[in-house]
């Protein structure tokens, strides 16, 4: 078996992502190459050549490829992936863009979401929000898989060598220009992939109050979230939303401040290793998934929070 | 501009999902059904687009059993002009759904088809990206603004880590996100009037699909359940079990 790997990268260093991308692959088991996509790649294309268990990297360079337009990879993995028994990668905005059309024009079935790896052909992954947990196999002859990144533990990102191989192949379909991005700036590190995670929810109030949770999470070295309830009521972009319709995390430490907890919040959450929940309503469902909950007003307490915090760090 | 709607009939959102006692799938059984909430977004934007000016007919489109035509109704009462229902009783699976998309496409010529991103029900989140690429088209996902400009459509995209904007040419496939725009609610003589609206009814054999699932599901279980926590009494203790029972800080 061979299975490609598409890097998730932002042209100028790769996403771990990619790493539980590698690691679902190792899981699947074969030879696995990685394709690097973008403009100016060179850099990524190194990182990627020195993860654990990549045979061969493959760095397709140009312009076409920037900024990741579905259409181009689409047409350009389409065609590198064919030789491959799987195709996988990591099921973010990126991949969950591109991947169907490849799929699409290679006329097979794809998996999205994988949270495990049962066999060569057969993936768990959840459905339902979440509410249930669906075994399938795939019958077609390559498997087009996306990969919850957060539920397989990263490889190591050195000790590898793999050969680096450029591509000569240039797919411009031709129907979509990039026009502007809009990032959102913070020195934070990113909610998919961050250690500690803290998040508000309506309990907040309004956006103004979120700083409370940053200067914690300035602390701790943790991103902030928030539930789909605070994006809903304008408190914080769409981006910071963590559920089932937002962002899948699962770090080490997850605290949820004036939080329901919501189903379609617990979605996105419940993997975490450790969870708090701090919310003023001791009925409130947070409650069953939390390993420590504090029934307290949260303006009160999360600053007494930032203030023990502290004393310890 | 004649715009196309995919609609889908899933499981309310509000219902309590509940796994099968024998595994083989989610209990649908005497469940109230509903369209999937991304697809309400895509009618109601279909519908803002033709109050714009920018689309003049608007065709809602639903791939399932005789009672997907509620929901096609009720994309009707929200101002959609005409429907097409296509008719199974079979597990339709995303390829599958894009092919049948595809012929409608052929036949129906729209400048553009917006869809939900992804059903509540299997969370695939591939028919709108499949249907683009069988027909060729560009595709504008996870939309949260969509501006028509003559022969182009901008749509800004809600992308890992903030916003971006792309610019595609017509015909092209437009996938919704939550903060697009906020559904209507049909008012009482719309629904009255969206029953005499035209519904045409069909089969996937007389769009020339086959419809064979790719994937088979061999259980579906229910999550696992976490471990109930502990209550702390104050954030001192809550400090001081993180760092010295949980080590996580």
């Amino acid at each position: 078996m061979s299975i490609l790997v598409i890097a998730e990268h932002d042209n100028s260093s790769l996403k771990q992502a990619t790493l539980n991308v590698v690691a679902a692959a190792k899981a699947i088991g074969g030879d696995i190459d990685v394709l690097v996509a973008g403009e100016n790649v060179g850099a990524v294309a190194e990182s990627a050549a020195k993860a654990d268990g990549v045979n061969k990297v493959l760095v397709a360079d140009n312009a076409a490829y920037g900024h990741f337009l579905a259409e181009n990879l689409g047409e350009l993995v389409a065609e590198v992936g064919k030789g491959y028994s799987h195709i996988l990668s990591a099921a973010g905005t990126t991949g969950k863009d591109f991947m169907p059309r490849v799929a699409a024009l290679l006329d097979v079935a794809q998996v999205s979401d994988i949270v495990r790896v049962e066999s060569d052909d057969t993936f768990v992954r959840p459905i339902y929000a979440g509410n249930a947990i669906a075994t399938v196999k795939a019958s077609d002859s390559i498997k087009v898989v996306t990969v919850r990144p957060t539920a397989f533990d990263p490889v190591a990102a050195e000790g590898g060598s793999a050969s680096v191989e450029q591509l000569d192949v240039v797919k411009d379909a031709g129907l979509s220009a990039f026009v502007s991005e809009q990032k959102a700036e913070s020195d934070r590190p990113d909610l998919s992939s961050a250690g500690v995670v803290i998040s508000g929810g309506r309990g907040m109030q309004n956006g103004e109050n979120f700083k409370m949770l940053e200067q914690v999470a300035d602390l701790l070295g943790a991103a902030v979230g928030a539930s789909r309830a605070a994006v809903d009521a304008g408190f914080v972009p769409n981006d910071m939303q963590v559920g089932q319709t937002g962002k899948i995390v699962a770090p080490q430490l997850y605290v949820a401040v004036g939080i329901s907890g919501a189903i379609q919040h617990l979605a996105g959450m419940s993997d975490s290793k450790v969870i708090v929940a701090i919310n003023k309503d001791e009925e409130a469902p947070i409650f069953q998934v939390a390993d420590y909950g504090l029934v307290a007003d949260l303006f009160e307490a999360v600053p007494q929070f930032e203030e023990e915090l502290k004393k310890v760090l | 501009m004649k715009v196309l709607v995919a609609v889908k009939r899933v499981i309310d959102y509000n219902v309590k999902v509940r796994v099968k006692p024998d595994n083989t799938g989610v209990d649908l059984a005497n469940v109230k059904m509903a369209m999937n909430p991304f697809c309400e977004i895509a009618v109601e934007e279909a519908v803002r687009l033709k109050e714009k000016g920018d689309a003049s007919e608007i065709v809602v489109v639903s791939i399932g059993p005789k009672a997907a035509q509620e929901q096609i109704r009720t994309a009707l009462a929200l101002g959609a002009d005409r429907g097409i229902h296509i008719e199974t009783d079979e597990d339709v699976q995303s390829l599958e759904a894009a092919k049948l998309l595809k012929a409608v496409v052929e036949k129906e010529e729209p400048k553009m088809v917006i869809l939900g991103k992804q059903s509540i029900d299997s969370d695939n989140n591939q028919t709108g990206q499949m249907l683009a690429a069988l027909t060729g088209m560009g595709q504008g996902t996870f939309a949260s603004e969509v501006v028509v400009e003559g022969d182009k459509v901008n749509v800004t995209r809600e992308v890992d880590g903030g916003l971006m904007t792309v610019a595609l040419n017509l015909p092209a496939v437009v996938t919704t996100d939550l903060r697009l725009n906020e559904p209507r609610y049909a008012s009482l003589p719309n629904i009255m009037k969206a029953k005499k609206k035209p519904l045409d009814s069909m089969s996937p054999a007389d769009l020339g699909v086959e419809v064979a699932p790719r994937l088979s599901t061999l259980k579906v279980e229910a999550p696992a359940a976490r471990q109930p926590g502990v209550k702390v009494a104050d954030v001192a203790e809550l400090v001081d079990k993180l760092k010295n029972e949980a080590k996580v800080i």
